[in-house]
């Protein structure tokens, strides 16, 4: 019973590491879809100028200034620090039993209860992995050269259609790596969602290390489980950039 | 014949550098115009001025008889009569090459992709490229590169065609390919700016030419006489230096 590592704890406790697993893929999905989203929004409206009177300004103060102000913010401080403030402190403002600002009542006691954590992980790491995609939409973007866009432009496309036939293909093959990289991360910062009772892999193995006082067990089969999510992803990812390099001059 | 292009004191400042200091022009329809004049003399910006790829810092371009510097002016559906050709080519490189000529018919014209197929390859026939229809860009020497670019241009079925320099980053042996395409263009009527540094192009194409410098131009005229006995210092001196 004194040995190094018991398999048996392992065993006795697999239907909470097998949740705690697809609790983690299916927070880390979402927040890897949206925080690309969103991060594309964001580093568009980074980019975006105009030419004339209203817009250039309106641009200026009322896009550019607040998404740099907002990236710089979300990326200068630690993940851990938002995904609480959003928990404990936005969340409570927005859905409240007596008197949230989106929801109040039943429901919202329903909601919290059942799906707070998740909302508030989901939220905060989506809001926090926007902020570093779009500073790799923007690099990319950059990155394709000025004659692309002058040639599309020439042919009287639009800027728009420029972004999402010309400039956006080019950019997103150069952009596979980092934003690989990217869902990599979100996988292993999903593990910060157990501080607020998320019971994913984290949650797990600390559930299984309260009630045996054992650490090497849960510790390690969750590293092990981390690590084999982050192998498929690379994997992935390196099979998504050689279907997508075909054609690439450079 | 009537007015394609017309140029009203034309100025171009990029922070503190006045690159065109008021040019004064007008070009007709089927004319063909030689640009020539000394590296950053103003003559691409000139030319990239015609079609917004630059701002007008001051002064009018009408493409008939329409104000381009105007911002109520539709920029996009103003360039799509205006063909543009670049110096380093600018294919899209993720596109075939039948990919690169119908993108534009159809996002911008709305045409079908049978329509916008038809006229892609009867473009590229006439350009001689018909067998590299689905190549890739990087499948092709610069020549056939810069040709399927004339052909996208074309695509549009634009009034005027802008060249700049379309033969400075080909290899020597490969600029014949391309000139024969354009000398074949400017036969069959097509409003044409050209700037190049191809003096016999000039000389044997062009209805006209202009040599900018310094920002303006310094002498305009038919190519036997600005090319043959310019009448301006500077153009003798520039000449000596690249014939």
């Amino acid at each position: 019973m004194n040995s190094f590592f018991q398999w048996e704890i392992i065993g006795e406790y697999l239907p909470l590491f097998v949740e705690g697993t697809w609790m983690t893929l299916k927070a880390a999905i979402i927040c890897v879809i949206a925080g690309t989203c969103w991060g594309l929004v964001l580093g568009v409206g980074r980019l975006a100028e105009a030419r004339h009177g209203f817009w250039k300004y309106f641009l200026c103060y009322c896009v550019q200034w607040p998404i740099r102000f907002y990236v710089s913010f979300l990326r200068g401080t630690p993940l851990f620090v938002q995904i609480l403030l959003i928990h404990f402190a936005l969340m409570p403002m927005l859905i409240n039993p007596s008197g949230g600002l989106i929801l109040s009542g039943d429901l919202a006691r329903e909601i919290r209860s059942h799906y707070g954590a998740f909302a508030s992980a989901v939220l905060a790491i989506t809001l926090n992995s926007g902020a570093y995609v779009s500073e790799i939409f923007r690099a990319g973007i950059q990155s394709i050269d000025r004659g692309q866009t002058e040639a599309s432009r020439s042919l009287g496309m639009t800027y728009m259609a420029t972004l999402r036939k010309v400039v956006l293909p080019q950019a997103f093959r150069r952009m596979l790596p980092p934003l690989g990289n990217n869902a990599i991360a979100i996988v292993k910062d999903s593990s910060l969602a157990s501080a607020i009772g998320l019971a994913e892999l984290a949650y797990a193995a600390r559930t299984v290390s309260g009630a045996y006082a054992r650490y090497w067990e849960p510790y390690l089969t969750i590293s092990v489980i981390y690590w084999v999510i982050t192998l498929l992803l690379s994997a992935l990812v390196r099979h998504l950039e050689a279907r997508y390099g075909k054609g690439d001059a450079r | 014949m009537s007015t394609m292009i017309k140029v009203n004191q034309l100025q171009k400042r990029f922070g503190q550098a006045h690159i065109l200091r008021g040019i004064d022009c007008e070009i007709k329809a089927r004319e063909v115009v030689c640009v020539i004049g000394p590296s950053g003399s103003g003559k691409s910006t000139f030319l990239r001025c015609l079609n917004g790829l630059e701002e007008v810092s001051d002064g009018e371009v009408f493409i008939e008889g329409v104000k381009l510097n105007d911002p109520k002016v539709d920029l996009n559906a103003l360039r799509a009569g205006l063909g543009m050709v670049f110096q380093r080519f600018n294919l899209f490189p993720h596109m075939t090459v039948l990919e690169n000529l119908i993108m534009a018919p159809m996002q911008v014209k709305k045409m079908s992709r049978r329509d916008a197929v038809l006229v892609a390859e009867k473009l590229l026939q006439k350009v001689g490229l018909l067998e590299k229809i689905d190549a890739f860009p990087n499948q092709l020497s610069g020549g056939q590169q810069q040709r399927v670019a004339i052909a996208r241009a074309l695509a549009m079925e634009p009034k005027v065609m802008l060249f700049d320099e379309p033969t400075s980053a080909l290899d020597p042996e490969l600029v014949g390919e391309v000139l024969t395409v354009m000398k074949q263009l400017a036969e069959e009527g097509m409003t044409m700016v050209v700037v190049t540094h191809e003096m016999g192009f000039a000389r044997e194409v062009s209805d006209r030419v202009f040599f900018i410098d310094q920002g303006v131009i310094m002498e305009e005229g038919p190519p036997q006489q600005v090319l043959g006995e310019p009448h301006h210092e500077r153009t003798r001196d520039f000449l000596r230096k690249v014939l």
